[in-house]
């Protein structure tokens, strides 16, 4: 009803005339999309392509969106890179305070977890979210630890997780098919499954992608690679036979 | 609150330019247009966009021309401090890093895409991007502002692993010149700035050195030379 400026000016004093985070300023810029995190036999493997979106455009293509976390931990990431970095930051400077102890003790992946829900629902509470789904996972003492932290503050845990366009394509497959303790193998080939199938049904998806796994040992980071695509199907062909003029 | 923000998050934000910086084994190479646009009036047809930051770093500037001035300016600020208590020339990854810094805290605020070049003697020459939102990408090359959406398909053919110095600019010239006969934002004259262990060179590029592209003709000094060359026919009066 009021034009805009009203409204932001009305906001700032009566809860009622509440804005949107876009009518705001707030708008995400260069984007992640899905993680996908399972647990296996030996820890956490987390799977992600490497690509930074920017509205519609597949601007770059390699984007490490899966960091290191202290000895214990792997953080992937979705949405705004820039933020993601950003707590990045935050993550580093815990780490060093934790290092600086210098106790023989070190954050594992619950209380990472849980600094990371208390970083974000709070920055939700002021309306400045980070833009961005976390997947967090991690070995300590031999407990395997998969959670998610959203931009909202909602946070979960479980033996198979993941964010945006994963939570709808991935997560009914690793439903299906995960089982307690799977190879390092097995587990591999059912992160490729749902990474092929977010590459044919997730637009902003690339392919490009970057698996990383972390045990009790320790944490890889593997190189990044590309996955075959299956176009073969005889329907493929000639899909306008029957039907012409369809799309 | 303003139209372009209203939908469509899918389109990103216009900015009037193109800037481009490239990396080379020694060194990288910036390029920009030179066009500044309020609306349809060109206000200044021969800026200058690639701004420095220190001697040895530069910045290529889009978006916001009094953003991009700002921020560049506070940089340059705070790296020369920098400089003083280090004894040493700062490195390209602290200015890029400052730059990010600015960008990302002020992002609600800012329309600024960065892209900043140099070279330092740990890891000779480097690219970062900053685009908007404060992200921090280092790069082999990089292209942004209006112009360089075409560009991502030129750049992916075109730019190539182990390129020498001259190839490189050659690269960015040829880049800024596509985009300049597409993009209406984007104009004017091809700045580059080379920057290696030697230092640093300037070069300009005007448009009578640019090659020609599809549906562009060689330039005249008037219709009267073309009739009185003879070359191309002369058209006959039309009859019924």
């Amino acid at each position: 009803m009021y034009c805009i400026e009203d409204r932001f000016l009305m906001s700032k004093c009566m809860p009622e005339w509440i804005l949107t985070l876009e009518e705001q300023g707030w708008y995400p810029y260069v984007t992640g999309t899905s993680v996908i995190g399972i647990k296996y036999k030996d820890g956490i493997l987390m799977a992600a392509d490497t690509g930074g979106s920017y509205g519609s455009t597949l601007r770059y293509k390699s984007v490490e969106r899966m960091k290191v976390i202290g000895k214990h931990s792997l953080l992937g990431a979705s949405g705004e890179i820039s933020d993601f970095q950003e707590i990045l930051r935050y993550l580093d400077e815990l780490i060093l305070y934790d290092n600086m102890w210098d106790d023989g003790n070190s954050l594992g992946p619950k209380e990472i977890h849980n600094y990371l829900n208390r970083v974000m629902y709070n920055r939700r509470n002021k309306f400045n979210p980070l833009w961005n789904s976390l997947v967090l996972g991690g070995v300590k003492n031999g407990n395997k630890y998969l959670g998610v932290v959203t931009m909202l503050g909602a946070h979960y845990a479980d033996n198979h997780v993941a964010t945006g366009f994963g939570n709808h394509l991935a997560v009914p497959i690793l439903r299906s098919e995960w089982k307690e303790g799977m190879s390092f193998e097995e587990a591999v080939k059912l992160l490729e499954k749902c990474l092929l199938v977010l590459l044919y049904r997730d637009r902003s998806s690339i392919n490009k992608f970057q698996i990383a796994k972390i045990t009790e040992e320790g944490a890889t980071i593997y190189p990044a690679y590309s996955l075959k695509t299956f176009w073969g199907f005889s329907a493929f062909q000639n899909p306008g036979q029957f039907a012409e003029g369809t799309w | 609150m303003d139209p372009l923000h209203d939908m469509n998050l899918d389109a990103p934000h216009s900015m009037g330019t193109t800037i481009i910086g490239v990396s080379y084994d020694g060194g990288v190479v910036l390029g920009a247009d030179s066009r500044t646009s309020t609306g349809m009036y060109v206000a200044n047809r021969a800026s200058d966009k690639i701004t420095q930051l220190t001697e040895n770093v530069y910045v290529c500037r889009s978006g916001s021309a009094a953003d991009t001035q700002v921020v560049s300016d506070y940089v340059r600020y705070f790296l020369h401090q920098h400089t003083i208590q280090l004894g040493q020339p700062s490195t390209v990854k602290v200015a890029a890093n400052l730059i990010r810094m600015l960008s990302y805290q002020n992002k609600n605020m800012l329309q600024a895409g960065l892209i900043v070049g140099g070279w330092d003697k740990y890891d000779g020459g480097q690219i970062y991007s900053v685009p908007l939102g404060g992200t921090i990408l280092k790069q082999p090359f990089a292209i942004g502002g209006s112009g360089s959406s075409y560009l991502y398909g030129f750049m992916d053919q075109a730019w190539k692993e182990g390129m020498s110095k001259d190839e490189a600019e050659k690269l960015v010239v040829k880049a800024a010149s596509l985009a300049m006969a597409r993009d209406g934002a984007s104009g004017g004259v091809i700045r580059t700035v080379i920057i290696n262990a030697d230092g640093v060179t300037r070069n300009f590029y005007p448009g009578d050195t640019h090659p020609l592209w599809h549906d562009e003709l060689e330039a005249q000094n008037s219709l009267l030379d073309v009739l009185s060359s003879g070359g191309a026919a002369c058209p006959e009066p039309m009859s019924t």
